[in-house]
């Protein structure tokens, strides 16, 4: 055999055992799927962590899946975790309503004290029903909802800002007050989210209840929540409420965002997940700020939520999915994740000791600070509420329900009816 | 002369004319082309060959529809049968053998009314409001539809300047996505929109278009229109084409108006073609929710919720999704449909007896 021959077999033995070396090596190295939604920048910060973990532990590779947050991660995801097909870790904000789906990795992690001891309280947002010590995952934002206002307006209005001279403002205060901004500034007053995550705050504050004695979620006879949505109504009636958010948009979740960081909008009722959004887009183009919530009978609470990011049950791979969770849970990642995204920490231990936020705006500061405050002053009914495994089926039909009373399809005694009936008939569903 | 020719050639021997072929790339790939294919045909020959002789000439078409048969049983059929099956039963689970049989228990809950008149006597309120919209969206998208496509088909069907242009123009819109066609238009119409900003331009107060129901519901059936009276138009046009000139010639030589002849010759003639675009575009209306859904949400409130966002909503975007109730929706949507298909078959085959 000639020597070209040789070296050819040669070369071709050597393409095969690289190949060889290569298909193992990958075999070796385990990928994991993250479902993840960004409003801000969290996706970027998220990845920068992942890198760093990956450096680390060469022998997995997390792959975020960036979706779209109504329909990746309210409607697939469910859908994806019922069907067997999920992803090893999802960011999710159906906190305990998919809680069937998440696993325990109590026994993975290298310290479950450490979670108990820093993410308690909100630990039990992520249990299902009848589970008192499961670890699922953690909850790495936590969102506080309240006002915005847009100071500028109210300076060139001439109209004073309820909250600078009193610390109690009622919701027909803010509601008068930004209607006399909105007229001298051709602006619109005030829009609330489309969400009935929003009105639930406004709404225990005027006294709203949500459950009755024994626990189940009542909407019919709750008259906190009635006079809510009388306000609601009377609101967009008298155009003191931008329609475009409630009326204009349908069975589904809307912001108000592009309005206010256009500077059309006086007063704004969102939550705290919009300061970095509206520190990179307003910039000081005009001063805004977060104003306490405001008060009622009830109290002037906000709503709790927020997104955890959870280990689901389905994966193949669940010593390196706590692997993952307890890097992202330690306390210097936690606290770079929470600096960079200008999220309030759901860490007792990064809470107490302050955070360093990333940012030289100090507008975007004093709104972190004012939704700290208001994570202090919750009302228990509205932590309560947000516990509540099936806490959707309430905000979903309270907000579609709402919109017909305010569009004239239903009264607004028919529309209670139809939310209590449609709370019913899924619970009733859930227990067939 | 065959004796002389057989002489010739023993004597002289006539050599090929070689002609020195320049190299030509398209040859090439042709050639290539045409190897594969032998290669290809004579692969399948190895099966089909013997198949044929086993099966018989005449059964293998039945072979040729297998793969598409297939395809159909698999996306069509089985989930048609699947959706049937979870009609009857309830609970959230996903899977089929999960859930509970409740019998007619959905269907019970559906048709729960005090008067189908009125949605807000009626137990799944929405579905009836679902239903009440589709049957006003179908009257005015289809009659929509039907006239305008008329019209166009009519003007394109003259001998205009330009002609091929204004052909293209119509379909255009036929090529884009639903979605995108609702985000066209959602864009145009909102408060901020361009219309708005015409209107502003040229004096006008700007219109609360997504604020008022009666506005949504006109919108909903303009874009239809707008987007599907393209398609219709070419079948209408192709219909227009296929009358014989001759009858419009008999027709001036005896006197006839313009309008007269399109009472009496266009339109008699051109009945099974615009038949035939009535029922598929009735079929469309009915299964309508792309675009409305992106352009609307099915708002304000629900008035321009339609059968299919029903289901949607009911199945997949609650967070108790109570698809048996949904499958429910889904057979009466699909006993509508069967109604609309043997209609449509009807027309067709009337059309074949006429042919």
């Amino acid at each position: 055999m000639s020597k070209m021959r040789w070296l050819n077999i040669v070369v071709v033995l050597m393409m095969v055992l690289v190949g060889a070396v290569a298909v193992q090596a990958q075999d070796d190295v385990v990928e994991l799927r993250m479902t993840w939604y960004s409003d801000g920048n969290e996706g970027e910060v998220m990845r920068d962590l992942l890198d760093r973990f990956e450096a680390e532990n060469p022998d997995i590779v997390v792959v975020i899946d960036e979706v779209a947050y109504s329909t990746g991660i309210l409607e697939n995801l469910p859908i994806q975790l019922a069907a067997g097909e999920g992803p090893d870790i999802a960011r999710v904000t159906d906190l305990g309503g998919l809680s069937e789906y998440y696993l325990d990795i109590g026994p993975l992690v290298e310290d479950p004290q450490y979670y108990e001891d820093n993410f308690g309280p909100f630990l039990t947002w992520l249990r299902p029903p009848g589970n008192t010590d499961g670890i699922f995952g953690i909850q790495n934002q936590l969102t506080v909802t309240g006002p915005f206002i847009n100071r500028t307006l109210f300076e060139q209005a001439g109209v004073e800002v309820p909250s600078d001279v009193s610390d109690e403002v009622t919701w027909e205060e803010w509601a008068e007050a930004a209607s006399a901004v909105a007229e001298a500034t051709g602006t619109t007053a005030m829009a609330m989210d489309r969400s009935g995550h929003r009105l639930a705050g406004p709404a225990i504050s005027l006294g709203a209840q949500y459950f009755d004695a024994d626990g189940n979620p009542v909407i019919a006879g709750d008259e906190g929540f009635r006079s809510m949505a009388q306000l609601m109504i009377d609101w967009h009636e008298n155009g003191i409420m931008s329609p475009e958010i409630w009326v204009g948009n349908a069975g589904q979740y809307a912001a108000a965002n592009e309005q206010f960081v256009n500077g059309e909008l006086v007063f704004y009722m969102s939550g705290s997940w919009q300061i970095g959004q509206f520190d990179n887009l307003i910039g000081d183009a005009f001063d805004w700020e977060a104003v306490p919530n405001p008060c009622g009978p009830g109290g002037c609470t906000g709503m709790p939520g927020g997104a955890a990011t959870v280990a689901i049950n389905q994966t193949e791979h669940p010593e390196e999915v706590a692997r993952v969770i307890d890097f992202l849970a330690a306390e210097e990642n936690l606290r770079e994740f929470h600096e960079r995204t200008l999220f309030i920490p759901a860490h007792a231990g990064i809470a107490s000791s302050g955070l360093d936020f990333q940012t030289d705006n100090p507008l975007a500061a004093a709104a972190l600070n004012q939704f700290s405050l208001a994570a202090t002053q919750l009302s228990p009914i509205a932590v309560d509420l947000q516990a509540y495994p099936f806490n959707r089926v309430v905000f979903d039909s309270t907000r579609d329900r709402l919109t017909q009373a305010i569009v004239g399809e239903l009264t607004l005694d028919e529309a209670i009816e139809r939310m209590q009936q449609d709370i019913d008939e899924a619970l009733a569903a859930v227990s067939e | 002369m065959s004796q002389m020719d057989a002489a010739g050639a023993s004597s002289t021997t006539i050599e090929p004319i070689r002609v020195k072929q320049r190299f030509s790339p398209g040859r090439f790939i042709g050639e290539i082309a045409v190897e594969i294919f032998s290669f290809v045909m004579n692969t399948i020959e190895i099966v089909v060959g013997p198949l044929q002789r086993l099966i018989g000439l005449e059964r293998m078409p039945y072979f040729f529809l297998l793969p598409n048969m297939l395809i159909f049983g698999i996306f069509v059929l089985f989930p048609m049968v699947l959706n049937f099956f979870y009609a009857f039963t309830g609970g959230t689970e996903l899977f089929l053998r999960d859930r509970p049989y409740v019998g007619s228990a959905n269907l019970a809950r559906l048709f729960d009314c005090q008067n189908f008149l009125n949605p807000n006597s009626c137990n799944q309120d929405i579905f009836w409001r679902a239903i009440r919209n589709s049957v006003t969206y179908v009257a005015f998208d289809v009659g929509g539809i039907v006239i305008f496509a008329l019209i166009t088909a009519l003007i394109l069907n003259r001998n205009i300047r330009g002609r091929g242009f204004f052909r293209s123009v119509f379909f255009y819109p036929v090529l884009l996505s639903p979605v995108v066609i609702g985000l066209i238009w959602k864009w145009v119409i909102q408060t901020d929109g361009i219309l708005n900003g015409m209107l502003n331009l040229f004096g006008g107060d700007p219109i609360d278009f997504r604020r008022s129901a009666a506005w949504m519901r006109f919108w909903v059936v303009f874009v239809s229109v707008w987007a599907q009276m393209g398609f219709y138009t070419l079948i209408l046009l192709a219909g227009l084409q296929s009358i014989p000139r001759e009858l419009y010639e008999a027709g001036e030589i005896d006197g006839t108006t313009k309008l007269r002849g399109f009472w009496h010759i266009t339109l008699p003639l051109l009945k099974p073609t615009m038949l035939v675009v009535l029922v598929l575009s009735l079929i469309r209306a009915v299964q309508v929710f792309d675009h409305v859904f992106v352009l609307t949400g099915g708002g304000p409130g629900s008035a321009t919720t339609f059968i299919v966002q029903y289901i949607f909503d009911t199945g997949f975007s609650n967070q108790i999704k109570q698809f048996g109730l949904a499958a429910a929706a889904s057979l009466v949507l699909g006993s509508v449909l069967l109604v609309l298909t043997l209609m449509q078959l009807r027309v067709g085959n009337r059309g074949d007896d006429a042919a």
